[in-house]
Parts: structure tokens; C-alpha cells; sequence
């Protein structure tokens, strides 16, 4: 599964993340997230795991630029995501960044195609249309193209957005908990279509979840416990 | 369950989900009570003006001495009282004597208005609180030129001699009977027994006069108006002249329309922030639902929540409504003559009824839809949102609507219109966004991605957009409909008396004088004017069935049938007059009207009279009877100082009859000396001046203008806050949608691009169903409501489009800044 190990695409110095510990109230501050450092490097599959609150989540919106950490940096390819702008992180998401959310997040009013479509108009690519067409035929949709997020069971749904995920070929993907919603059935095969796609198209796949079957088919695992890395357990 | 509903309605205040229905609850309850509060002070202020015309609020009129028992109840109510006497009399100074009206009054007249004086005719006047002393007189000009006379002389009114010590220049209630013949003598009541007069059994009308507190005065008509005797008549504000009474219909018109307005856009504010309030609460009865909450349970939560939200923005709202019209108060105060009476606790009750009945009506239909939350939201949340609106739905917010809006329009036809015009307005307005976001589809998909972006989404959701361009129009057709139809209409309304309105009458002109008088006219530069025939005639019976008195209740009607009437003749239907039944007879080939024996009768008097199109009325005309058939029915524009006739016939029918001619026509005052000599060529003539009338009556349009303005400024917060409720209404969709769209790498400029290119295109797209119901509402308005004349204005074709795209722009961007600034990472917090 390893491919030739190539630099590290993703490096994590020092983050830490505080919240107001009281609505309205800024003195006291709540630490959620603190000095975390690592590594990954390009094609590796890293799964995250921890139990619930630990701040998964809130790792994984850090390393995507979705929120500014409290301390510390992370590097995405070589660039400070803290040193950009907003719009900067945004352009940098729709070009190398795809992400996959434990509650699908598809816009309801858009079909599955116009769904999947989406990151990829945004990365202003003309062949939309067909690039999504094909994604969604790789994910097994072919049939259910101009079917919206309400005609679809979640499994679909999910799949819809590993489609809308992958379309733009990222070389990061993140997933949160992306089987979360959905039965061990369902949740097997659409963690083997992240795995395969993982494989196909190279790219480095950082997973969270707190099934410990999952994360020991990826190649490094990460224990995350009250906001600190812990030894993969 | 009370106290959970409590205690949850605290969260939601505290987390802001209340603010925004609380709000559209507050301003529509705060701007009804305002106005409602501010009209009714205005109102009673414009009653109470009106009642200077009078100088009382109320009086009786007799053909002989007032009898005790009206003083002592009038005493016994508390109104103030004061009494005079009117007759014809010849009056004499030296060599001539001449006729005069003359009023002797006792120290109390008037009650309501000022007489003033002058010391010279012509001269500046100044205002007096009462009638002469004793020993003296006041009269008018005409008098005193009539006779050659000048203040300081005497004058002998009967027996006694009287010091002439000031020119009459206005009288207030000198207005109420405009076709008075003679110049007016006013003299000390005291002085009457002295001069003899009263023994001779001289016509004289007494006449007591009454003001005091609105509900008094109705409280003393209630009680003695069964006890009239013959001969007795009481006059009221409303029965005060036409012009008079046509003003203030209006003006309460004006004033009714607008808080109407309020009241129905503050419901559209109030049913899309409830529909926001249960969408964001789907969860939270989910979850209910899944403790083992039944749905009767729910209900009941979510009612004591609208009952509780309700009592507090009614009795907050009917606060701040009276704050708001307490500071219009103190700027439209000095205006008014009369001090601004209290405001009633009316209002109090109406800011309950429109808190209470707009929740119940418009919030209740979507938040009652949250009992049948499916419990399996809690796991998949895309399931079970709200079902769209349904019209059936709001069936009792709509007759709620429909209560308040019989209510505020007073009288049924109008209602019965204005609700027409509602359901009317929302067709259109639904038609017209259903047919504007069906073509939007099939715009082609070109151009730049985020204004592609922002137009397919307006398209992908074309329920969601109805609304919103539905939402958008109707806030802009309001703002339209007071920025420029407003100005229009109240234009139009002042324009009814131009600077040059008629200003002088004569009357009695000779059929033999007509020619001279109209060349006199012309050679002493006197504007061309129009002379009109007068018949005068006794109605003796309507449809066979002979005319009396006491067969009408309304005393209005009574002394209608007891006065002489004013026939005419025309050919063509006058200026000021609008069919509104039957046909104008036409003049066959050879110029002659086939059948002459046809009456058109005013519609205001065929009501009181119960006269109908189509039956035969009979006349005595110096003792002849003249019976033609009702061809049509007119109403006519009292207020526009023209000549105008009640009963008016074909030529052939009246022309044999005798008659004379009145005219009306515009005086400059600087050529006041004209008249004089027409009236020293033509001592036969009477001229009546109404100025002092015109002067009143342009003194309350523009009072009610001013109004009117602050009034619907008012209107306009309500117009504002459907068009906030409407971008607020889809912020929570925005919100996460293009949280979505900025994780997967979407550029803020981007996202702005795409919303405003969204909030443009709606706000255009309502800007054109704006302006075209704006232009159809502002005609009916000005042609069915208020009877005025309205002129079509382009601007709103343009403005109507600019001020929506550019407005809802910039607005929707303002509102939804939060969309594009808050950190995307609320998407992986919903989970
Ligand atoms: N914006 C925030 N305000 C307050 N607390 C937060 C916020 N974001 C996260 N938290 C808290 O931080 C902790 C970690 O949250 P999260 O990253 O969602 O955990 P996980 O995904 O591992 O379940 C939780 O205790 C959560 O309540
Ligand atoms: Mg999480």
C-alpha cells in the first residue's frame, strides 16, 4: 500500500486551539486543542482516532484552513496556511483539498450531478459536466445522476460526496467520521471506495474515526485524547 | 407545560432566535398603535376643526325659542352652551336702508373658532373671543358700502341704534349657509328685546350651541335626537357643509389606508419570521418527540410560547406605538388650532388584537406544523422540514386581516374594496413572481460563474424565490406607492383647489341681465365664467308616493325635503360630476334631446332620499308640477367651489320655468373694486364670498397632508421589515450552503458575486411587479377610493426595477454579510 514515500505534504508545529470557555465571557478561555505536532507524508493514509470530544473535529477543520488555530502552524506542501488570507486558504482547498463530512453536507437543492459539479465549476474547470458524470459512474451512481440529495439513502448520499470529493483529483483528502451516519454495512463499502480511490488516484487520505478496525487499515494511526496527541494506541 | 414553554422561549431569547419575529411583531404593533393612537388624536383634532365651521360641535335649530329641556340636559352632560339668533331685518342709516342677516349673539359665541375684526373694510383683521358689546355692531363691508357707510357711524337695527365699531371680516360658522342674501350684522343678544324685533313675528331662527367632549356631545345627540320637535333640526360635524364633509372623508380615508397597509405588511413580517422560528426548531421538537413529548403536548408548548410572545409585543408595541405618535404629537401640535385632544386607550387594545391575532393567524400555521415532525430527524435531518405555505392555512390570519381591515376602513363597501384589492394584489403578486422565475429558467446559462451560480439558484429553488420576489414586491410596491403615488395623490388632492379656485358666487342674476352682466364682465376684466340656470322647486313625491318629512328618520333627510331645492338644466354633464348609474342623455342628430322629462340626481342625496334610477320624481315649481323620470345617478366633487346642482334636467324640461343665475368665478383680491362696481351696476345681485371657507378648508388638506406623510412613514418601517423578515428568511440556508461551497475552496469574492447577483436579480425582478401594481394601485386609489384624477407616472417603471435590484442588493448583502464572514467551520460543527 505504501508508495514510494515521498516529502511530507502536510506538517503540523505546535497547534493548539482555544475556545471562550463561557458565551460572552473572554477572560476564561477553554483549551480543546493543544501542541500537537506531525508529519504526513504524500500517498500515506493516516487515521485519527479518539473518543468523542477529544477535538477530532476540530483538528481536521485546522489542517484544512476551515478556522485559525490559537498556536502554532501548519504547512500545507510547504505553506503556512495561518500566513494566507481567507481567500487564499479557499483557493488553496478547491485546488489540493477535498473533504468528506460525517453529515454528507450535499446541497439539498441540487441534483447529485450539480452537486459533484460544484468544486469544480468553483475551480473554474470547463469540463464539469463530464469530469462529474465520470466520478459519479466510479462511485457506482451512474444510474442516479440528476437524483437529489432527498431521493437517496445515505449511503448514496455519502458516496455522492466522496464523488464530490475526489472530482477535482485532490492531493489531500479529508474525512471525518465519514461512516458516522451509516450502518457497518454501508459504512465497509464506502470506506472501500475512500481506500480505493486513495490508492488509484495517490492521494494522501487523513481519516477520522473512532472504529478501531478502520483505522488499523491505515498505515499510521494517531490517538487523540483532551486536545493531545497520545501514542497510536 | 407552561413553565417548560417559558423557560424555552428564554433560551431562544437569549440565543437570538426570538429577535427576529419579535421584532416584525414589535414594529407591526408599534406602528398600528402608532397610528391608530395618531389618528385618532388627529381625527378628533380634525372633527373639533371642522367644528369651528359650526362654532359648536354640535347645534340645534329652531323656528322658535329653544326649549329648557335641551339646556338642562345639555347642562346635565356637561357641554358647554351658547346661543344667538338669526333674522332678516332692513337696517337704516340716514337716507338708506338696506337688507342684512342679522345674528344677534349671546356673550359665549362661538365655542369653536374666532370671530375676527378689523378696524377698517379691507384692513388687516385680527381675532376676538366674542360678539360685540352692548350699544355696538360689527358688519360686514358690503353693509357698510351698500349704505355709505364708515366704522364710527350708526346704524339702526329696528329700535335701537347701534355704534358700528368694527368691521365683521370672518365668521366661523358664516360658511355654514353660503347662500345667504344679505351682508351680516352682528350685534349683542342683549340688544335684541330693544329693537322690537322679535315681537313682529319676524323669521327667526334660534340657535343653541354646544362643545364639549366627544362622547358628551354624542351621548346628547343619542338622547334628544327622538325628541326633535318640529322645526327642530340638529347639526353635527358631519352634517356640516359638503365641501367640509368631502374633506375630512377623504382625509380619514388617507389616514385609514395607511394604517391598513401596516397591518397587512406587518402580517406577511410576521408569518415569514415564524416560518424562520419553526424551521429552527424542527430539531428541538424532533428530540421532544423522541423523549416521549405527544404531539397535543407540542402544540400546547408552542402556543403558551406565541400567547406569552404576543401579550408582551402588544403591551411593549401599544408603549412604543405611543412614544413614536407622542413625538409626532409635539411636531404636527403647533399646527393645529385647536389643541391636540388625549389619545383614547382605543389603540391599547388594538396593538393586543393585532399582536394576538397576527401570531395566531400567520405564526401559528407553520409552528403547529412542528408536532408532526417525523422523530427520525433526529438521525437524518434532512427529513420532515416544514411543508410550503398553504393558502387554506392562514385562513384565520386572513380573517383576522380581513376583521382588522372592515375595522379600520369604518364603513363596509370600502372594507368589502379593500380586501378585494388585498386578494387582488397577492394574485398578481403571486402570478406575476411564479411567470418572472419561470422565465429566469430558461435564461440561457452564460457569463460569469458566480452570476451563473447566483441565477441558477434562484432557479433551483423556484418555491423559495416566489416567495422571496412575492416578499420583495410587495415591501417595494409599498415604498413606491408612498415615495411617488403618495405624492401623486396628495398633489392631485391639493391640486382640487388651485390658487385660482372660485372664490366669489353671484347669485340672483335675471334671466333679462344675463347678457349685460356677462359683458360687464368682460369689459371690467372679470374672468370668463360659466352662469348656471337655478329653478328653485319643492320635491313633492318620489315614484307617485307623495314626499313627508316625517316618513325619514335621518334629520338630514327631513330638512333636506323641508328646504327648497336648486334645479338646473345642462346639456353636457358638468365638469366636476362622475356618472355612476344610468346614461347622460345624448342630443339627437337635429341637437335637440329626444325626451326631456329626465332628472340625474347627485347619488348622495338619491341615498338619503331613497330615490332610485328609474322612477319618476314630481316637483312644485311656483306652483306647477313638473315629473320627470331618474335617468342617471352622479356623484359630484362638492369640494371644487364650482356651482353644482343636486337635481339637474335636460333644457327643455326646466327652461319655461322662472329662474335666475348664479355664477362662480376666481377674484383677485387686489381687484376687490371690480365687484364693487358690479354690484353698484347690478344692485339686484348677491355676492357671496367664500374665501374664509376656502382658507379653512385648504388649512385642513394641508394639516392632513402633513399627516398623512408621518403617518405612512410608519407604513414604510413595516415595508422595511418584510423586506428584512424576506433576506432573513433564507439566511440559514445561505449560511450553510456557502459554508459548504467555502470549504470545498469557493473564494469570498466569489460567494459575494454569486449572492448579490442573487439578491439583484430578485429585487429587480420584484421591482417590475412593484411598479406595475404600484401604477394600478395608485389609479384605483386615486379613481375609486379617493375620487381624484391620476395621471400614470413612468418614473416608476424605472425606479421601481433600479430602487429592487440595487436595494435588495445591497440589503440582502448587508443582511447576509454574516454568510460570507463567519468561519466555515460551522458545516463540521452541524453534525
Ligand atoms: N466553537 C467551540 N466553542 C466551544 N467549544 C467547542 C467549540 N468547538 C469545539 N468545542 C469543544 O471542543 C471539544 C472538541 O470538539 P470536537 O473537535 O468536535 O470533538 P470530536 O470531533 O473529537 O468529537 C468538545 O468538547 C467541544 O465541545
Ligand atoms: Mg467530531
Amino acid at each position: 500500500m505504501l508508495q514510494s514515500l515521498s516529502e511530507v505534504v502536510l506538517k503540523v508545529e505546535g497547534l493548539g486551539k482555544d475556545v471562550p470557555a463561557l458565551a460572552g465571557e473572554g477572560a476564561d478561555r477553554l483549551t480543546i486543542l493543544s501542541d500537537i505536532s506531525l508529519a504526513i507524508r504524500g500517498g500515506e493514509s493516516v487515521a485519527i482516532i479518539g473518543p468523542s470530544g477529544s477535538g477530532k473535529s476540530t483538528l481536521l477543520g485546522l489542517l484544512a484552513g476551515l478556522d485559525d488555530p490559537s498556536r502554532g502552524r501548519v504547512l500545507l506542501d510547504g505553506v503556512d496556511l495561518g500566513a494566507l488570507g481567507e481567500d487564499d486558504r479557499a483557493s488553496l482547498r478547491a485546488e489540493k483539498l477535498g473533504f468528506v463530512f460525517q453529515s454528507f453536507q450535499l446541497l439539498p437543492m441540487l441534483t447529485a450531478l450539480e452537486n459533484v459539479m460544484l468544486p469544480l465549476e468553483l475551480a473554474g474547470r470547463t469540463d464539469a459536466h463530464g469530469r462529474a458524470a465520470e466520478v459519479l459512474a466510479r462511485v457506482g451512481l451512474g444510474e442516479r445522476l440528476q437524483h437529489t440529495p432527498l431521493q437517496l439513502s445515505g449511503g448514496e448520499q455519502q458516496r455522492v460526496a466522496i464523488a464530490r470529493a475526489f472530482a477535482v483529483g485532490p492531493s489531500l483528502l479529508l474525512a471525518d467520521e465519514p461512516t458516522g451516519n451509516l450502518d457497518p454495512h454501508t459504512g465497509e463499502r464506502v470506506i472501500q471506495l475512500l481506500f480505493d480511490l486513495n490508492r488509484e488516484q495517490g492521494t494522501t487520505l487523513v481519516l477520522v474515526t473512532h472504529d478501531r478496525e478502520l483505522a488499523a487499515r491505515c498505515d499510521r494511526v494517531l490517538g487523540l485524547q483532551d486536545g493531545r496527541l497520545v501514542s497510536g494506541a | 407545560m407552561m413553565r417548560l414553554a417559558l423557560r424555552l422561549l428564554r433560551r431562544d431569547w437569549r440565543s437570538g432566535e426570538l429577535r427576529v419575529l419579535l421584532a416584525a411583531l414589535l414594529i407591526a404593533v408599534t406602528c398600528v398603535t402608532a397610528v391608530a393612537f395618531f389618528t385618532d388624536r388627529i381625527g378628533q383634532a380634525l372633527n373639533r376643526q371642522a367644528g369651528e365651521l359650526l362654532g359648536a360641535d354640535l347645534r340645534l335649530l329652531a323656528d322658535h325659542p329653544i326649549p329648557p329641556a335641551w339646556r338642562e340636559q345639555a347642562g346635565t352632560l356637561g357641554l358647554r352652551q351658547a346661543e344667538f339668533r338669526a333674522f332678516r331685518s332692513m337696517v337704516m342709516a340716514g337716507e338708506g336702508a338696506r337688507l342684512a342677516e342679522i345674528k344677534a349673539a349671546a356673550p359665549a359665541y362661538p365655542l369653536r373658532g374666532q370671530l375676527r375684526i378689523a378696524p377698517a373694510s379691507f384692513a388687516a383683521s385680527q381675532a376676538v373671543a366674542g360678539p360685540p358689546p352692548r350699544g355696538q355692531a360689527w358688519v360686514e363691508p358690503l353693509l357698510l358700502q351698500q349704505l355709505g357707510l364708515n366704522v364710527g357711524d350708526r346704524i339702526e337695527v329696528g329700535d335701537v341704534t347701534l355704534r358700528i365699531t368694527a368691521v365683521l371680516s370672518a365668521e366661523p360658522d358664516r360658511s355654514g349657509a353660503m347662500f345667504s342674501i344679505a351682508p351680516r350684522l352682528l350685534m349683542n343678544l342683549a340688544d335684541l328685546p330693544a329693537s322690537g324685533l322679535e315681537q313682529e313675528g319676524s323669521r327667526m331662527q334660534y340657535v343653541l350651541l354646544l362643545a364639549g367632549p366627544a362622547e358628551a356631545v354624542t351621548r346628547f345627540r343619542v338622547a334628544m335626537a327622538d325628541r326633535l320637535a318640529p322645526g327642530e333640526r340638529l347639526e353635527g360635524v358631519r352634517d356640516a357643509r359638503p365641501e367640509i364633509r368631502s374633506a375630512l372623508q377623504r382625509a380619514q380615508r388617507f389616514l385609514g389606508l395607511a394604517a391598513v397597509v401596516g397591518v397587512v405588511l406587518a402580517c406577511v413580517a410576521i408569518a415569514m419570521a415564524a416560518r424562520r422560528f419553526a424551521r429552527r426548531h424542527l430539531d428541538t421538537c424532533a428530540v421532544l418527540r423522541c423523549l416521549g413529548a405527544r404531539q397535543a403536548q407540542i402544540n400546547r408548548l408552542f402556543l403558551w410560547q406565541m400567547l406569552t410572545l404576543g401579550l408582551l409585543a402588544g403591551a411593549l408595541g401599544s408603549l412604543l406605538g405611543f412614544a413614536a405618535q407622542g413625538v409626532l404629537a409635539a411636531l404636527l401640535g403647533p399646527l393645529f388650532v385647536v389643541s391636540l385632544p388625549p389619545a383614547s386607550l382605543l389603540p391599547v387594545l388594538m396593538g393586543l388584537a393585532v399582536a394576538l391575532g397576527g401570531l395566531l393567524g400567520f405564526a401559528l400555521p407553520p409552528v403547529m406544523q412542528l408536532k408532526s415532525v417525523p422523530t427520525l430527524r433526529v438521525l437524518r435531518r434532512e427529513l420532515g422540514g416544514l411543508r410550503p405555505a398553504s393558502a387554506g392555512s392562514y385562513l384565520l390570519g386572513l380573517a383576522v386581516l380581513a376583521a382588522l381591515v372592515a375595522w379600520q376602513a369604518g364603513d363596509g363597501r370600502l372594507a368589502l374594496a379593500m380586501i378585494a384589492g388585498l386578494a387582488a394584489t397577492a394574485l398578481v403578486l403571486w402570478l406575476g413572481a411564479t411567470l418572472l422565475v419561470r422565465l429566469l429558467r430558461r435564461l440561457p446559462r452564460r457569463g460569469q460563474v458566480a452570476w451563473r451560480f447566483g441565477l441558477a439558484n434562484l432557479s433551483r429553488r423556484p418555491g423559495a424565490s416566489v416567495a422571496q420576489v412575492m416578499a420583495f414586491g410587495l415591501g417595494l410596491m409599498v415604498l413606491l406607492l408612498l415615495g411617488v403615488v403618495r405624492e401623486d395623490l396628495l398633489d392631485a388632492w391639493a391640486g382640487r383647489l388651485p390658487a385660482d379656485a372660485p372664490n366669489r358666487f353671484v347669485i340672483n342674476i335675471q334671466p333679462g341681465q344675463l347678457a349685460e352682466v356677462r359683458a360687464f364682465f368682460r369689459e371690467v376684466g372679470l374672468p370668463e365664467a360659466e352662469f348656471h340656470p337655478m329653478v328653485r322647486a319643492r320635491l313633492r313625491a318620489i315614484a307617485g308616493k307623495p314626499v313627508v318629512a316625517d316618513d325619514y328618520r335621518d334629520e338630514h333627510a327631513r330638512s333636506l325635503v323641508e328646504r327648497e331645492f336648486n334645479l338646473s338644466w345642462a346639456t353636457q354633464l358638468p365638469v366636476d360630476n362622475t356618472l355612476v348609474a344610468g346614461r347622460w342623455w345624448q342630443a339627437g342628430s337635429d341637437g335637440k334631446i329626444a325626451d326631456a322629462a329626465q332628472f340625474s340626481v347627485e347619488e348622495g342625496i338619491a341615498r338619503r332620499l331613497g330615490i332610485t334610477l328609474g322612477e319618476r320624481l314630481s316637483y312644485d315649481i311656483a306652483g306647477q308640477t313638473v315629473t320627470a323620470t331618474v335617468t342617471s345617478l352622479r356623484s359630484v366633487q362638492w369640494d371644487s367651489f364650482r356651482a353644482n346642482f343636486f337635481v339637474l334636467s335636460p333644457p327643455a324640461l326646466l327652461q319655461d320655468q322662472p329662474a335666475s343665475y348664479i355664477t362662480s368665478f376666481f377674484l383677485d383680491p387686489r381687484h376687490a373694486e371690480r365687484l364693487d362696481a358690479l354690484i353698484k351696476r347690478f344692485p339686484n345681485l348677491t355676492v357671496i364670498d367664500v374665501s374664509a371657507l376656502m382658507t379653512q378648508i385648504r388649512g385642513i388638506i394641508e394639516r392632513v397632508v402633513l399627516a398623512v406623510e408621518y403617518v405612512f412613514l410608519f407604513t414604510l418601517a413595516a415595508g422595511l421589515t418584510v423586506l428584512y423578515a424576506a433576506i432573513q428568511s433564507s439566511l440559514d440556508e445561505r449560511l450553510r450552503e456557502n459554508a459548504v461551497l467555502r470549504a470545498l475552496g469557493a473564494r469570498r469574492r466569489r460567494l459575494w458575486q454569486s449572492l448579490a447577483s442573487e439578491f439583484v436579480t430578485l429585487g429587480a425582478l420584484a421591482g417590475v411587479l412593484a411598479a406595475a401594481l404600484a401604477s394600478v394601485l395608485g389609479w384605483v386609489l386615486a379613481r375609486q377610493v379617493l375620487e381624484l384624477d391620476y395621471t400614470f407616472n413612468l418614473w416608476l417603471w424605472l425606479l421601481g426595477p433600479l430602487v429592487g435590484g440595487l436595494g435588495v442588493g445591497l440589503a440582502g448583502l448587508l443582511g447576509t454579510r454574516r454568510v460570507v464572514s463567519s468561519p466555515p467551520l460551522v458545516v463540521l460543527r452541524q453534525a
